[in-house]
């Protein structure tokens, strides 16, 4: 019915021997608002790199609007750039820039509009994210969730067909996470945008999301436990889901490792297994 | 080795082929680095080449008084200042305010994904950041070191007349004299091609920081120390040359 808007088949990267992504295969379809879910450190933002062409995978394949990613020069790689907008875990603003500035560079760079309208616009976005006013701060000047907001605004200031945010309401408080996923929903769902979210949030993420996966830790590192419609994943028989979901502190992920070889591990030499 | 060539390839990219395929050069960006880098710098070049003008001509007073040619001194201090002293000493300044200042700069913005988030915009990160600082590098550094070789000339002129008690005229007769066109245009390349590898050399290793505040402290301690051995061995290389093309 509808078009891959993005496809990864068999992804596969490993740091030195540590493989931290161990063939993850899903597809987002226009219009989805894909939810990554998992603890963390399992490879969340790892996995949102390979998707945006910023690491490049050991092996496997990442293909968007179509386009194999994984091979592209970079030169196409800067064309695909402009249909999508990334928000990054912690913000990735330039310092050297203030908040208006900031939201205002891909606008300047990369479309050539009047400089009122880039004032306009960048207004436009700052009051989307609840930060009108603030566009003469500079990013050392604002808060942390402020940031992660002024992050979102540029990713959207292009109004791109595909948005990638990492953990867009971490750190925010619980009025300001319904406004942002208000914000998500109305661009995914009014314009048809194609979003794919890493989220540890659940209110938020069974809020916004029509799709879901989650990364496994431990023995299942790197690897999808579990994938489908928000419905599917809250009816899960996969334990690691359960628990995750409901947010509990024991259960098949040990948050508290055994206490017989407690003393080992101390004395341990501290390599990672 | 092979990122160095392929960074200056892609300078030359974006100086030179790009504003021509619609990519402009960002021109205020420009400027602002050629005040950091020249501007903020006169008062630190002024005073190193004023007490190196002095000292010149002080060493060569002393040294040519016992054979009686301390009419020598201005052509010592302007030859040696045009040709040698001026262009590396005004290098060495702005390896230490601004070499290092540029690999901080960019190393910072490395670590805290500031450049990962340019590449994701589209942003050439090469145009963005690298182009104005080389820009600014190249019309600085010569500038620079024209106004220091002045400053110097100056330094040498005040011990000629208060100490030998030569007038002034007498000394800028002799300046202009002994200097040949050569000296000026073997000052002026050395500077130039100082300015190329200072600004090459200081971004590679800011774009090439890993991890964390350590990371951009040791690159910036290298692309100081590298910095200065390439210019010391490019001035060496640079001065035979001339010997060679002169003779
Ligand atoms: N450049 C790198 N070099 C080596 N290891 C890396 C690198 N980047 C990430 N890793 C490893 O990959 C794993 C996953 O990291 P990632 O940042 O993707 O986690 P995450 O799921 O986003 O966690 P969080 O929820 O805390 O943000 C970590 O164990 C980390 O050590
Ligand atoms: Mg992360």
């Amino acid at each position: 019915m509808s078009e891959p808007v993005i496809e990864v088949r068999d992804l596969v990267r490993k740091f030195g021997n540590r493989t931290v992504l161990n063939g993850i295969s899903f597809t987002v379809e226009k219009g989805d608002t894909m939810i990554i879910m998992g603890g963390s450190g399992c490879g969340k933002s790892t996995l949102l790199r390979h998707i945006i062409g910023s690491m490049k995978p050991t092996s496997g394949s990442i293909r968007i609007f179509g386009e194999e990613i994984t091979t592209m020069p970079q030169r196409d790689l800067e064309r695909l750039r402009l249909r999508f907008g990334m928000n990054f875990q912690f913000g990735a603003l330039l310092q050297s820039l203030t908040v208006g500035e900031n939201v205002a560079l891909p606008l300047i760079e990369n479309s050539r509009v009047d400089p009122e309208i880039v004032d306009l616009v960048v207004k436009m976005k700052l009051e989307l994210v609840g930060l009108t006013g603030f566009e003469h701060l500079k990013p050392s000047e604002i808060s942390g969730g402020m940031r992660k907001r002024v992050g979102l605004a540029r990713a959207v200031a292009l109004d791109p067909e595909l948005l990638f945010s990492d953990e867009p309401t971490s750190g925010l408080d619980p009025i300001m996470t319904a406004v942002i996923d208000q914000l998500t929903l109305d661009l995914t769902r009014k314009l048809d945008m194609t979003a794919v979210v890493v989220t540890h949030d659940m209110v938020s993420a069974f809020r916004i999301g029509t799709k879901m996966i989650m990364l496994g830790t431990g023995p299942n590192q790197g690897k999808i436990i579990a994938a489908g419609t928000p419905d599917e994943i809250r009816n899960s028989d996969v334990p690691e889901v359960q628990q995750f979901i409901n947010g509990l502190p024991d259960g098949p992920t040990p948050l508290k490792l055994a206490r017989e070889d407690y003393i080992d591990r101390l004395l341990d030499s501290g390599e990672e297994p | 080795m092979r990122d160095y060539f392929a960074l200056n390839a892609s300078i030359l990219y974006w100086t030179f082929l790009a504003p021509f395929r619609g990519k402009a050069l960002r021109i205020a960006a420009t400027f602002h680095q050629m005040v950091r880098i020249g501007v903020q710098a006169v008062p630190m070049t002024a005073l190193t080449s004023l007490s190196i003008g002095v000292t010149l001509a002080m060493q060569g007073a002393h040294e040519l008084s016992r054979m009686g040619a301390t009419a020598f001194v201005p052509d010592l201090v302007g030859m040696s200042l045009l040709r040698e002293l001026g262009p590396l000493l005004v290098g060495v300044v702005v390896i230490g305010r601004s070499g290092s200042a540029i690999t901080a700069e960019i190393g910072t913005m490395k670590v805290s994904e500031e450049i990962e988030a340019l590449e994701v915009m589209a942003i050439n990160p090469v145009r963005f950041l690298v182009v104005p600082r080389f820009l600014a590098m190249m019309v600085m550094l010569p500038t620079l070191t024209v106004f220091g070789n002045y400053i110097g000339l100056a330094g040498g002129w005040a011990i000629c007349r208060f100490s030998l008690g030569m007038n002034t005229d007498a000394y800028i007769r002799r300046v202009v004299e002994s200097a040949h066109v050569m000296d000026l245009y073997s000052g002026m390349i050395k500077s130039i091609v100082f300015a190329w590898l200072i600004a090459t050399i200081s971004c590679l290793y800011g774009l090439t920081v890993r991890g964390g505040a350590e990371g951009v402290g040791r690159s910036t301690t290298n692309s100081v120390v590298v910095c200065i051995l390439s210019m010391l061995v490019a001035n060496a290389l640079l001065t035979a040359f001339f010997f060679v093309v002169e003779s």
